[in-house]
């Protein structure tokens, strides 16, 4: 008999550049261990998991990252007053910070549970300091520098060879071929995201992903590599294919083992034509390709839920090689009740 | 003899996948030919002694289609690298 438990599920923006929320929770859907309530939780009124009633079960909005901490915690009170959650499942990278300082509070007054990177993991593998991350844990990482003014642009020629990526703190990558392209993206980036900007040594290669989730203990619960086949304008996979590729998940494993992982992780290395792997970015929680996972074997966030209960995983040792996922959009139709619903009362 | 990756999948439709990096490719059926011997045949000449038995080729253009052939290949990393 399965087991019930009410989840509540950020990162439900399934759009072009599309959270990972949607697809965790269909991934939940398909647990054979849970019957799964899904409360979504949302910051904007057009995040399209919102309507998705076979999905999501009820949303509340939440407060954006920049509300702070005590701001949060008295909403998912709230919420959880109404809803008795067991289990808060977030996915973005820009709230994860707030989450999981919040989390030993949620569980000890609220008895809500989490499965999220330590404060130390979280800010060791960000993008500003991922050059001594490298160091630290012997992986070959682009050579890469933060920079907080346009003044520092012309010296980047002494240590980079052109062209180089220009990335903001939380998102955003251009590539830039001289000073001048890398001035206006600095202007563009700096403005949306702020500083520092990263400038980050261009290699060339394949890109290839890898998804895993860690038990917090060195453990690998699980790990399928994956390669985009369809880019979107904005650098998102649009299809991928789940690759079988050794070199890529002892690298993956060898990671986890050393920093003692936990939670859910997406590795992007480059391959280079020497094939070589060069890890471009950690990101702290599970990609918007997660229910590929799924679909090759590893039904990873149901793991995730056994982890942050306290139970046992099972810990996968073979996946589908081969199997391809491919995205499309579908326009759903919405009564304007319901948008009215989820602006004025926060809640739908 | 130069072999090809062990992992490649390679269906009766001509249809090649290797797994180690995504890549697929559709082969007609002389390329089919080709590569399935290269998977089974133990040296080159039993390679070419099958593709002449099956098609009218003088041995001068199938060498150089075979070694065409290989190069392309290995460009597209298909190949053990020896």
């Amino acid at each position: 008999m399965k087991r019930t438990i009410t989840i509540a599920v950020t990162g439900l923006n399934a759009i072009d550049s599309p959270g990972p929320g949607v697809p965790v929770i269909r991934a939940l859907r398909e647990s054979k261990e849970f019957d799964v309530h899904i409360i979504g939780l949302s910051y904007e009124t057009l995040e399209p998991g919102i309507y998705m009633h076979d999905l999501v079960d009820k949303t509340y909005q939440i407060p954006f990252p920049k509300s702070g901490q005590e701001v949060l915690f008295q909403r998912l009170a709230h919420i959880h007053a109404v809803e008795k959650i067991d289990l808060v499942f977030p996915n973005f990278d820009a709230e994860l910070f707030n989450f999981i300082k919040l989390a030993p509070r949620l569980e000890k007054e609220l008895g809500v549970k989490t499965f999220l990177p330590t404060v130390e993991q979280f800010e060791a593998r960000h993008k500003v300091n991922l050059n001594e991350y490298g160091k630290k844990h012997g992986i070959d990482v682009p050579h890469s520098k933060m920079i907080f003014s346009t003044a520092e642009i012309p010296s980047l020629a002494s240590e980079f060879t052109y062209p180089v990526v220009v990335k903001g703190q939380f998102y955003d990558a251009s590539i830039a071929y001289n000073a001048e392209q890398v001035a206006t993206y600095f202007h563009k980036i700096s403005a949306k995201w702020g500083l520092p900007v990263i400038i980050q040594q261009f290699i060339y290669g394949t890109e290839v992903n890898l998804i895993a989730l860690g038990d917090g203990k060195g453990g690998t619960v699980g790990m399928v590599p994956m390669r985009k086949t369809y880019i979107t304008d904005k650098g998102k996979a649009w299809a991928g294919v789940a690759l079988d590729d050794d070199d890529l998940l002892n690298a993956g494993r060898e990671l986890i083992a050393a920093t003692k992982w936990r939670g859910g992780l997406e590795l992007e290395y480059i391959k280079s034509s020497d094939d070589k792997y060069y890890l471009l970015e950690i990101n702290p929680r599970f990609p918007a390709w997660v229910y590929l996972a799924v679909g090759c074997g590893q039904n990873l966030p149901e793991q995730w839920v056994k982890l942050a209960m306290g139970d046992e995983p099972t810990y996968f040792d073979t996946y589908s090689v081969g199997k391809m996922f491919i995205r499309y959009s579908w326009d759903m139709i919405v009564d304007l009740k319901e948008f009215e619903t989820i602006s004025t009362l926060g809640e739908l | 003899m130069v072999s090809l990756k062990k992992n490649i999948a390679i269906s009766d439709s001509g249809f090649v996948f290797n797994p180690s990096n995504g890549d697929s490719f559709s082969l007609n059926q002389i390329g089919l030919d080709m590569l399935l011997q290269l998977k089974e045949a133990q040296s080159e000449e039993q390679v070419k002694a099958a593709i002449m038995a099956k098609y009218d080729i003088d041995r001068d253009s199938l060498d150089n289609d075979y070694y065409d052939f290989l190069k392309m290949l290995g460009q597209f990393k298909l190949l053990e690298l020896s």
